[in-house]
Formats: C-alpha cells, structure tokens, sequence
C-alpha cells in the first residue's frame, strides 16, 4: 500500500533535487563550453555559473532565485488516493521549506497566492494510454521553468511548403529575437506538428530529455545536431554579452499533423535547465531515474 | 582598449560613473535596493503625488531582482538572489532613471536605446549579473536591512540589501552610449549570414 505521506515526501525530495543539483548532461555541458569559450567577459559568466552550480548543490539552496511555476508529468498508474492534493501539498511545503519564491499570481490583480498553488496550478500533465495503465508504476517529472526563458516561448503556424526550410528560418528568428533575455547558454526544446497546443506541449516535453541523447528518428536527429552547430556560430554567448555558446543543446518532439498545417513550437529554458524523475512501484519501492 | 576592474562603494560618485567603460567589471560594497515591475510602478505613482521613497536612491543602486527571503527568528535572511529580465522595465525606467538618479543599475538582459540614453542623461551605468547565479550572488549580501512594499508579494517587494564584493558585474552600458548588446547585436547580424549559409547546406 502506497500512503499520500510516501508520495508527498517523494514529490518533495523532486522538488529540492531539481532545485538544488543541475543535472549532469547540463552541468557537463557548461563546462565544455568554459573549455571551448575565447572571450573573457563569457569565461568570467561561465566560471561564475559553475561556482553557482556547484555552491547550490553544496548547500542544498536553489539554483536561481526564479525557481519557476511547479510543472509535473505524470506516466503509469494512479499511486495513491487523492494523488493531485498529495502533489499540491508538497508544493506548498516545499514552498516553506527549502523555501522556493513564490511565483504564482492572479493574472489580472497580479495578487501573489504565496505559495505557489493556484487555479489550476501547479499544472500536471498526464500520459493515459493502454500501455500506461498496465504499468506497475508511477513515473513523475518534476521541471520547474522560470520566467525569463519562459517568456520567449513561441509557436508558429508556418505555410505547410515551406518544410524544413521554414523551420529553420523560425528558430534562427526566435533566437535572434530572445537575445541574451532567456539566459544564455539554453536549451531548446522544438516541437514539431501534432497542432497548435500539441506542438506547445511538445516542446516542453523535449526539454526533459538529456541534451546528450538525441531523438531516435535519425531525420529529427540531425537536425538537431545541425541547429545546434549553425547557432552556436551566432557570437551571442552567455548572456547575450557575446561568445561561442549560446546553445547548450537542441531536442525535438514531432507529431504528425493535418496536411494543411505545419505548427512549430519553441520553448526557450535557460542554462539552468532543472529536471527531476522518480518511478514508485505497486509495492512502494523508489527509484530515482538519473536524468542524463 | 584593457578591461578594468573596480571595487566600488555606493553611493558612488558621478565621476566614478563616469570612468566606467563597457567590458569593465565591477563588484560594488554598500546599500542595494530591489525594484521589479510593480515596484517601479509604485515609486513612479509616489512621485507624481508628490510624496516621498522609503529609501533615497541619489547615486545608489537599484537591482532587477525578486530574490528568495526566509524569516528566522523575527530576521529576514537572503537565500538566493539573481538578476531579472530587465528588458520588462524599458517602458518606465528612463522616467525612472531621470526621477530618482540612481549611479547603477543591476540586471540581466539589457535595455533599450531610451533607457541607454538616461543613463547618459543623469550619468549612470547598467551593470549586468549573470543570470541565474543566486546562490552565489546572495552569499555577498551580509545583511537584508528591510523590507518596504510587502503587500507586493516577496518577488516585488522592495528589499534593502546591503552587499559586499557584490559581483562580478559587467559593465553592459555605460553613460557614454556604449552598449555591449549594441556591439553584439552588430556582430551577431553579420555572423546571421554565415548561419543561414550553414543551415542551408543541410538537406
């Protein structure tokens, strides 16, 4: 029997690793980039980004001050009896604890609730299929996305022609557009197809792959190693102050799509790209899936 | 021309100001004030009726930050505290700037070219922090010295934090019209060539 209590001190420790320790695809990232980076105002963001990186982790404080709108996927079986509540309360008493800022606000009055739950906040995506619901397990992610990549969030109904070209026209504009604002070196997260909200979706679900593993189709794969190398000859660098990295890496989802429609969707996450996984089985045993 | 580095202390002077370069790096020691979006509405909203700041900003430091606060026994501590987009604030902070006459201005991201030309006007400078550095960041605030504003929620409150070997910063645009976001965004419009070159050499 698997207890709310056992769940909600699940959710928690998501909450604080995610938070606290960078996952390694990234962190290594940033440290070939530090390798690799020939302008000095660029070496002194990347040398103080990784002094961030690893003083968090130390400390067990988080990364950024932006510590996002809670964002949860959830696969597999229903673990527990009121597993949304369960979920929102350990929001809330992550919020107090480890503490998190408290983002969330009335769109309109822009009255901040205070701990981070709201109408229909903390969002939590689910994947129902047949093949879910006979799985003996739970699998939660936890990504929390702070504001300024957030805001350069961006999806296009491109003219269906214009294929692979018109794809790549949109995300060279959408970065050149974003600048230095969604703290550079990021991570993009392309969705491809589906429509307009699945194309969204899809993006965000890219940026929960590691940046070291690329997409299993080999088409979505170089193209996604090709943005990649295209960007970085950019000069925009950390932080829009210019340098060799602007992109850490760059992760596709596809669907396919209505013949007369083909959505693109970019989700912008910055350098501090904060993930974490855990699957909790029918018999309550926990496994803390490594995301890299 | 060699990048500098300064330490500096607030309130600091219009001459100081006024040697800063962009490239300089600056780590600055005294008062720093946090001022988000409403915050800078509510200061503006204060100053048309005629009534005045809790704090004095002549020559101090105003920081593009909504940091992370916990209260311990009656006293506020700083966990983490990081620059925010300051790009949301370029329709208020010219007036802003020429209202209070800061010496700098701490943020990430840039601002615009009317917010480059107040910092000429009143001489002062935008220092950018690294985004996303607030662990680090906070460990060089000593002491939060008061909160003003609280009813704004804990991101746009007004904080007053006092700071030592506050940094790195760079200096992003100074009060001479030097913008490193120009000089990139030069660089980066004629690399934007090379890059549809390459993208289109991929099938």
């Amino acid at each position: 029997m698997i207890t709310s209590k056992k769940i909600r001190d699940l959710v928690f420790e998501l909450i604080y690793t995610a938070q606290t320790e960078l996952p390694k695809d990234i962190e290594d990232a940033i440290r070939y980039a530090l390798d690799r980076e020939r302008n000095e105002l660029a070496r002194i963001q990347l040398k103080n980004i990784i002094h961030n990186i690893e003083l968090a982790r130390k400390e067990r404080l988080p990364i950024c001050q932006d510590t996002g709108v809670p964002t949860f996927f959830i696969s597999g079986r229903i673990p527990c009896k009121n597993f949304e509540r369960t979920i929102l309360d350990a929001v809330k008493i992550a919020t107090e604890k480890i503490p998190l800022r408290p983002n969330v606000v009335e769109p309109l009055e822009r009255t901040n609730t205070g701990n981070n739950l709201g109408k229909r906040i903390p969002y939590i995506y689910y994947k129902y299929s047949d093949n879910e619901f006979k799985k003996d397990y739970t699998e939660i992610t936890f990504m929390p996305k702070g504001a300024g990549c957030e805001n350069m969030a961006i999806l296009g109904m491109l003219p269906p022609v214009h294929g692979l070209e018109g794809l790549k026209e949109f995300v060279l504009d959408a970065v050149l557009k974003a600048g230095g604002k969604a703290c550079p070196p990021m991570v993009l997260g392309l969705g491809i197809g589906g429509s307009a909200e699945i194309a969204v979706q899809l993006s965000k679900e890219a940026l929960l792959r590691p940046i070291n593993v690329r997409n299993e189709d080999e088409k979505y794969a170089r193209i996604e190693k090709m943005l990649l190398e295209s960007l970085n000859l950019l000069d925009l660098g950390p932080m829009g102050l210019g340098g060799d990295t602007t992109v850490l890496g760059v992760n596709i989802e596809y669907a396919h799509c209505h013949t007369a429609t083909f959505p693109v969707s970019v989700s912008f996450q910055c350098w501090a790209t904060r993930r974490a996984k855990a699957r909790i089985y029918k018999d309550g045993y926990v496994e803390f899936i490594k995301v890299h | 021309m060699e990048n500098m580095e300064y330490k500096l202390q607030i309130p600091i002077s219009e001459n100081e100001v006024r040697n800063l370069r962009i490239g300089d790096v600056v780590y600055l020691k005294g008062l720093v004030y946090t001022f988000r979006d409403m915050g800078h509405r509510r200061a503006l909203e204060l100053a048309e009726k005629d009534e005045k700041l809790p704090v004095e900003l002549y020559r101090k430091a105003v920081f593009h930050c909504g940091p992370i606060m916990k209260k311990e026994n009656g006293k506020w501590f700083c966990i983490s505290a990081g620059p925010t987009t300051s790009s949301r604030l370029n329709y208020i902070e010219p007036v802003f700037i020429k209202k209070f006459r800061p010496s700098a201005i701490i943020g990430k991201g840039g601002m615009d070219k009317k917010t480059l030309d107040a910092l000429e006007e009143v001489s002062c400078v935008y220092l950018a922090a690294t985004g996303g550095t607030a662990v680090a960041l906070a460990k060089r605030i000593t002491d939060v010295k008061g909160v003003f504003w609280y009813d704004l929620g804990m991101p746009e409150s007004l904080w007053v934090l006092e700071v030592k070997n506050f940094g790195p910063l760079i200096v992003a645009m100074d009060a001479h019209q030097g913008s490193i976001y120009d000089e990139v965004s030069k660089k980066v419009k004629i690399n934007e060539t090379k890059v549809r070159k390459k993208l289109a050499s991929y099938l």
